[in-house]
Order: C-alpha cells, then sequence, then structure tokens
C-alpha cells in the first residue's frame, strides 16, 4: 500500500488546559489519509470536526501527538507555511474571499498560495482567459462576473470562488469545512456536484465535514464519524458503499 | 489670489500625510494613532539636522527613516505585543512627545536663515507661494506613483488582500503580521516626510505641531471619498490629495470669516464629523434622489450586498 499523505499520531488538544475547566476536545486521534482519498466527516456539535480541520490547517495548536505529511512532521509547522501544500474552504462565503477586490484579483491571490509574493507586477491581464475559463466551470455566472468586487456577489458565487480559489493551485490536501452549509439547497448541490468533479478529475486529496447523511454517503470513497474526540467509524470502499443512512440513524441515536 | 496658491501649496504638503494615512486607515482598515507622534517627529528630525548643518535633502531623508521606525515599533507592539492597534498607536505617540523634546532640545526650533528644501534657486525665483505647490506637487507626484505601482504588484496584492480579509490571506499563506508592519513603516515614513515639508516650508519646528494630525489626515480622505465617490485604487490616492487641497480651502474659508488659527482643531472635528455623517443623512433625508454621485458604499461598510 502507498504511504499515506496525511497521517495523524495520537492528536489531543485541550481547551483550558492546566486550569480546572481542562477539557479534551481531540482524545488520541489516529488517522492515515492516502492520496486520493475523499473523506467526509460527519459527528454531532461537539464532536471536534472544526478542531480537527484547525490542528491540520495549523490555526491550532497540537497539545499531544504529532501531524505528518508525506512522512514529514509538520506538528508545529505555521499556518502560513502549510499553505504550499494544504488549502481550506470556509463555512462562512465571508471569510473565503476579500470583498473589496474583484473576482479576478481573487483569483489571482490564490494562485500564489503559499508562494513568495514579491515585487514583481502582479500580471492580471495576462492571466484573464486562463480565470475566465475555470470560472466557466461552475455554470453560476461567474465568468461574466471576473471583474466585480467578490462582496457583491451572491452567496453562491462567492462560496463557489472559494471553491476555485482553493483549488486553482493545487493542494496536496484540501479542507473542505461545510463548505455548502450556508448555501439554499439547490445552490448547495450545485456546488457539491461541482466539487465532486473537480477532486475527481485533479485527483485530489480531500477531507469534508457535512451534516448531511445523505451527502455524506453519496460523495466520497471513505467516511469517517467523529464522537467526542474520537474516530467511532472508519469506513471505506465497498464497506462504505454498504452503509445505509439506517446505519448511521442508528449510530446518532446512541 | 495669493491665499489660494497658499492654500494648494500646503493641500499638496499635507496630502502626503493623507497619502500615508490612506494606507493604515483605509488598506490595512484600522486607525493609527502614531501618527500624532510621527508627524512631529518627522519635522523635529528635519529641523534639528538642518540646525545642525546636514543638508535639507539628507535631512528630510532622515526624517523618513525615523518615522518608520516609530511605525515599525508599533507595528511591532500590535503584532507581536498583541496589543490593541489603538493602544499601541497612542503608547507611542506619546513615547515620540518625549523624544522629540530631546531631539530638538526645546520645544520650538526656528529655520531662520538656515538652508531648506525650499531655499535654492529655482524655487526662490517663482512667485510667491509658488515654491510648495511645484515641490509639493513634485513630491506628490513621486508618492504617489510609487505607490500605485507598488499596490500592483504581488507584495502589494498581498497587502491590500491582508486588510480586506485577513482570515482568507493568512490560509492563502500570507504573513499578515509581515504585511502589517510594512504598511506602518512606509504610513509613518510618508507622514514624517509631510511632517518634515511642513516644516520646512513654515520654517520651524514645534513640538505641539502633531496635536489634531490624524483628524486632518482623516479629513484629507473622507473629503476626497465624499466628492469623488466610487473610484479604483489609483484614483483613490489621487483623490486624497485632491481632499487634502479642499479642506485647505474649507480652512481658508473658516478664517476669512473671522474664526481665529486657535479655532482650527474644533473646525477640523466639525467638517470631519459632518463629512463621516453625511452617508447616514442622505440616507435619512433620501438625498439620494437629487445627488446623483457620491459616497454610494464609504469602506467601512463590508456587508455583503447580495447581486442585484
Amino acid at each position: 500500500m502507498t504511504n499515506p499523505i496525511l497521517e495523524l499520531k495520537n492528536v489531543t488538544t485541550y481547551v483550558n488546559r492546566h486550569t480546572p475547566d481542562e477539557q479534551k476536545i481531540l482524545r488520541g486521534i489516529n488517522l492515515k489519509v492516502y492520496p486520493g482519498d475523499f473523506i467526509t466527516v460527519l459527528g454531532s456539535n461537539g464532536a471536534g470536526k472544526s478542531t480537527l480541520f484547525n490542528t491540520i490547517g495549523g490555526n491550532l495548536a497540537v497539545d499531544e501527538g504529532q501531524i505528518l505529511v508525506n512522512d514529514k512532521e509538520i506538528t508545529h509547522l505555521s499556518e502560513e507555511k502549510r499553505t504550499r501544500f494544504l488549502s481550506r474552504v470556509f463555512q462562512d462565503p465571508k471569510l473565503g474571499t476579500a470583498p473589496r477586490m474583484t473576482v479576478s484579483e481573487n483569483l489571482l491571490l490564490a494562485e500564489k498560495r503559499g508562494a513568495h509574493r514579491g515585487l514583481v507586477f502582479r500580471g492580471l491581464k495576462h492571466q484573464m482567459p486562463h480565470f475566465k475559463a475555470i470560472t466557466s466551470t461552475m455554470e453560476n455566472d461567474l465568468n461574466h462576473r471576473l471583474n466585480t468586487p467578490a462582496g457583491e456577489l451572491s452567496g453562491g458565487q462567492r462560496q463557489a470562488l472559494s471553491f476555485l480559489m482553493a483549488t486553482i493551485k493545487r493542494p496536496d490536501i484540501l479542507l473542505l469545512d461545510e463548505h455548502t452549509a450556508a448555501l439554499d439547497p439547490k445552490t448547495s448541490q450545485e456546488l457539491l456536484q461541482a466539487t465532486d468533479e473537480r477532486i475527481k478529475e485533479d485527483k485530489l486529496t480531500c477531507l469534508m465535514i457535512t451534516h448531511h447523511l445523505e451527502d455524506a454517503l453519496k460523495y466520497g470513497n471513505r467516511l469517517i464519524v467523529l464522537d467526542k474526540g474520537q474516530i467511532k467509524i472508519d469506513v471505506t470502499g465497498d464497506e462504505k458503499q454498504r452503509l445505509t443512512i439506517d446505519d448511521l440513524y442508528k449510530y446518532f441515536e446512541i | 489670489m495669493s491665499l489660494i496658491t497658499s492654500a494648494i501649496g500646503q493641500g499638496f504638503l499635507w496630502g502626503i500625510l493623507g497619502i500615508g494615512l490612506f494606507l493604515t486607515f483605509r488598506i490595512l482598515d484600522f486607525p493609527d494613532m502614531t501618527v500624532e507622534g510621527t508627524f512631529p517627529m518627522g519635522a523635529a528630525v528635519c529641523v534639528a539636522a538642518i540646525s545642525h548643518g546636514v543638508s535639507p535633502i539628507l535631512a528630510t531623508l532622515l526624517a523618513i527613516i525615523i518615522g518608520m521606525v516609530a511605525g515599525l515599533v508599533t507595528g511591532l507592539l500590535y503584532t507581536k505585543g498583541r496589543i490593541p492597534i489603538l493602544l499601541a498607536g497612542i503608547l507611542v505617540m506619546t513615547a515620540c512627545y518625549s523624544i522629540n523634546l530631546r531631539i530638538m532640545g526645546t520645544s520650538n526650533i526656528s529655520l531662520l536663515g538656515k538652508q531648506s528644501l525650499f531655499t535654492n534657486h529655482l524655487l526662490e525665483s517663482l512667485p510667491k507661494y509658488f515654491d510648495s505647490v511645484s515641490l509639493g506637487l513634485l513630491i506628490v507626484i513621486i508618492v504617489t506613483i510609487i505607490l500605485a505601482m507598488f499596490l500592483q504588484t504581488n507584495l502589494g496584492q498581498a497587502f491590500i488582500a491582508t486588510g480586506d480579509n485577513e482570515t482568507m490571506a493568512k490560509s492563502l499563506g500570507i504573513h499578515i503580521d509581515s504585511m502589517k508592519i510594512m504598511g506602518l513603516m512606509v504610513s509613518n515614513g510618508l507622514i514624517a516626510l509631510s511632517g518634515a515639508l511642513v516644516a520646512q516650508s513654515d520654517g520651524y519646528a514645534d513640538v505641539n505641531m502633531g496635536i489634531g494630525i490624524i483628524v486632518i489626515g482623516l479629513a484629507s480622505i473622507i473629503i476626497g471619498e465624499v466628492v469623488f465617490g466610487n473610484l479604483s485604487m489609483n484614483q483613490r490616492l489621487v483623490a486624497v490629495t485632491c481632499g487634502s487641497i479642499l479642506y485647505r480651502f474649507v480652512l481658508l474659508i473658516v478664517l476669512q470669516l473671522g474664526f481665529s488659527t486657535n479655532d482650527l482643531n474644533l473646525i477640523s472635528s466639525i467638517v470631519l464629523a459632518l463629512c463621516l455623517m453625511l452617508p447616514t443623512f442622505r440616507k435619512a433625508l433620501h438625498l439620494d434622489r437629487f445627488i446623483k454621485n457620491g459616497v454610494k458604499t464609504p469602506l467601512p461598510d463590508k456587508k455583503v450586498r447580495d447581486h442585484d
């Protein structure tokens, strides 16, 4: 078997550590993510899904345990440096785009994710055909709004832009934190569909948090369920295919 | 006529203050109080250096560097020391007051009989007040062009993105702390430059010349926005200088009405407050129908508009 692209070894985090209110959020997470995995992450509120993403993304320190990417330890690597191989889409459409900058300016920024930004002219015009092409894949009129400030887009367009920005420069690991939760059901399904296509096309490795059991079953090749800071279910391939919504409901009732 | 020429010249020299403040107040989106210390610091350093025999050009450059150092201190307190920006600025501003007194040795130094950037044959051959107009215009043009070009570079775009959406900037690998420190340094360097120029134009530096400076800088920015409305980034840089000149005209009118120079800080605050409240007034009085142009969405308003 190939080596995991991302590995979490006994990752533990606390809040209010060394105080009487000390509480464990992640309780020794062990997870191996292999290249090409598309993992849907389920779990009730407070199960630690977002905390898990934050530790992988680097904006939350790991208290115990290790995180490895391509067998190299990155546990203490800064958030900025991790962006060289990792990208994220947030739940809130406002968090993923710069509102006063245009759609194309946002894409240009994202194309340089994790790269050095020097005193070189940005070369926006040169990139416009490329931006036109990739925004056309979204089928929500984004390709006609390249010169519109991102703050004037609809929520759906803005989130589609966030997703394009996260994938315009191929990430080794893509984290989707309920990126369609703020959208209406139709827009949400369209973006999920586009997400799925893009992940398959570029053979991306992705973890996606969702609250929709149907979506968790429909998308991805692997499914994990977090509960009280631990991975309770981890199913892959055929086993995941056989999983039904009733199985999941049964689990959540316990 | 000469009063108007003088106002335009002052508008250019003070416009550089507005441009400097624009970098932090509008692009990075926070108020930097350091201004109140770095403006007189630029003046103090420049005038003290000149009176010790340093050439005016070198003295002006020295002022810029010292201003940048003060900006660096505020930046470090804010980003590494985690002190809120308003407080960090006030701390440095207060410290600057003592430092300025140290630099000058007294609360007021005159440049009488000394060289300055304005004492050269070319500028002196011009009609009265045209020296500050031409030198001010030249420096404003240079500063505006350099900044406009900088903002179009990859680094400049990262700088804009930091002020626009910190979370996003971070998630794209932009070092937001470095961007903020850089912004504060360049901003305060420009503000010290403005202080150095104003001091050389006025012929003296005074330790109290920083009081109310932030209001004057903000007034240039806001008046420019109110008058010219929605603009591109480059146009907005130019609008700041135009706003600064218009503000000088307002002061001119006020002084003609019989107010004394002691009233100027009060007037400045009133002008700024009125400009800031204008969008609210417009909404309340439905003036939008009558005034086509103007502040459609001033920048602090960051709410997401659905596409319409």
